[in-house]
């Protein structure tokens, strides 16, 4: 009679994390669960630090329905954020929500990009910003409906045609003041100019990027390159503005190393649940 | 409950208990039928004049269970819903009745119905429509025009009628 394989500590470690109605319908993706979480701590930070930017923008913005545009763009990816935050949270589980993971980290433990962090500047800035931002995040939200993670799909799947909503107003409004008056002009032109060294970071690939590629799980967000300056090209064509050129890219926010801008961003953001941990709303 | 069900769930959804199954289709139809009505009389809180049926947020009612989908993923209207969902469900005896909330398939605006749309226009608002111009909620005209691609919500752009020169919400296509 043959004997029954000895019981391995890591398949007691693997029904230990199983929750409570037991994922066990979705074993290919427990060896990942890590990392989706690592993915979803990201993705979720891009979309907590520009949401959290554009609402500075509240009661400031130039026009009341541009106050009205930006506070809802900012809306949509705060609703995003606590998606995908309450997902790493849950992955991870060390009990943290996604209000424990947005307002009780330090800034070295923030994943996103560069860009999202950088400061509003003026109207045209924060419009380069959205336009650059929103390009690419539709474009990787568009391929992570189709991810073998179902919790990721599904977020996508929602969030995408919030995004590609954002992306055609901020083209809109590159158009505008790109092909608008020489002032207008001038200011894309510095907004552009500014956040362009902080798009390769966008479709930049690491080790734990690539291995959720492999396994469907991830977006090959190298491959999206195309398409972006595709899109990129053709608008700023529209707005008859030049492709701006820089030589050097700045990196590194997927490993937490942040401009000086966020910990003021996070100054801000945090400070009443950290003063008044049990304040409620 | 199933495990396909309790996978989108979360704590703050979950709220009911279960005691028994009620496994008769009759009495299930029954109560279902029942949990329908009560549903009908949850207002949206935003767009009162509507119900949560109306919106086309309420997914499947079960002997036990109430599922909804949000709108927006950031719509502060969210929890105010759940809330008000779970108030009518209690006031109606149906406490054991949980309500649980899922992302897929996602909420479409095509998804509200036809007496949704016919509120909406009565109220003031154009009902959502991928004709690339509105009609007037106010005077009918179809001379309208887009002011702003957001209005005073995330699911409304502001337009305005050159007709009767008067400005309105429209509901954008989601």
């Amino acid at each position: 009679m043959p004997s029954l394989p000895t019981i391995q500590p890591e398949d007691v470690a693997t029904a230990e994390r199983a929750s409570h109605a037991g994922n066990f319908d979705a074993p290919a993706l427990d060896q990942h669960r890590d990392a989706i979480a690592d993915y979803a701590l990201r993705l979720g930070d891009d979309a907590l630090i520009l949401g959290q930017r554009l609402t500075e923008w509240c009661g400031h913005a130039p026009q009341l329905e541009i106050d009205l545009s930006l506070a809802n763009l900012g809306l949509d990816l705060i609703g995003q954020a606590t998606l995908l935050l309450g997902l790493a949270g849950e992955l991870e589980g060390q009990g943290r929500d996604a209000d424990a993971l947005a307002f009780h980290r330090d800034v070295l433990a923030f994943r996103n990009c560069l860009m999202v962090e950088q400061p509003n500047g003026d109207f045209a800035r924060t419009i380069a910003r959205q336009f650059l931002f929103s390009t690419y995040q539709a474009a990787l939200y568009e391929a992570l409906q189709h991810s073998a993670a179902p919790r990721l799909a599904e977020i996508a799947a929602k969030a995408v045609k919030e995004v590609r909503y954002h992306a055609d107003l901020a083209a809109d409004w590159v158009i505008r003041l790109g092909d608008g008056s020489e002032e207008s002009r001038q200011r894309m032109i510095d907004g552009l100019d500014w956040h362009w060294r902080f798009v390769d970071e966008l479709f930049q690939m690491d080790a734990v990027e690539q291995a959720l590629v492999d396994a469907a799980i991830g977006v090959d967000k190298a491959a999206l390159r195309p398409g972006f300056d595709d899109v990129v090209g053709r608008v700023l064509t529209n707005a008859t503005l030049p492709l701006p050129v820089y030589p050097r890219a700045v990196v590194g926010g997927r490993k937490g190393h942040h401009s000086e801008h966020l910990g003021h961003l996070l100054a801000v953001m945090q400070f009443l649940p950290r003063a008044y941990p049990d304040a409620t709303w | 409950m199933g495990v396909a069900g309790r996978r989108f769930s979360t704590s703050l959804e979950t709220n009911g208990s279960r005691e028994d199954d009620r496994t008769s289709p009759f009495v299930s139809s029954e109560v279902e039928k029942r949990i329908w009505d009560v549903l009908e009389n949850v207002p949206d809180p935003e767009l009162p004049v509507l119900s949560i049926l109306d919106l086309g947020i309420v997914r499947s009612v079960e002997p036990h269970r109430v599922t909804i989908t949000p709108t927006y993923t950031g719509c502060p209207a969210t929890l105010a819903i759940q809330a008000s969902i779970r108030a009518a469900l209690d006031a109606a005896g149906y406490r054991d009745v949980a309500i649980e909330t899922v992302l897929s398939p996602s909420w479409t605006t095509d998804w509200i119905t036809p007496e949704g749309r016919a509120k909406l226009q009565a109220y003031g608002i154009a009902p959502p429509s991928p004709a690339a111009t509105a009609t007037c909620p106010q005077c009918g005209s179809a001379d309208t025009e887009e002011v702003s691609r957001f209005g005073s919500t995330p699911c409304k752009a502001l337009w305005r009628c050159r007709a009767c020169a008067e400005p309105f919400d429209r509901f954008k296509c989601h």
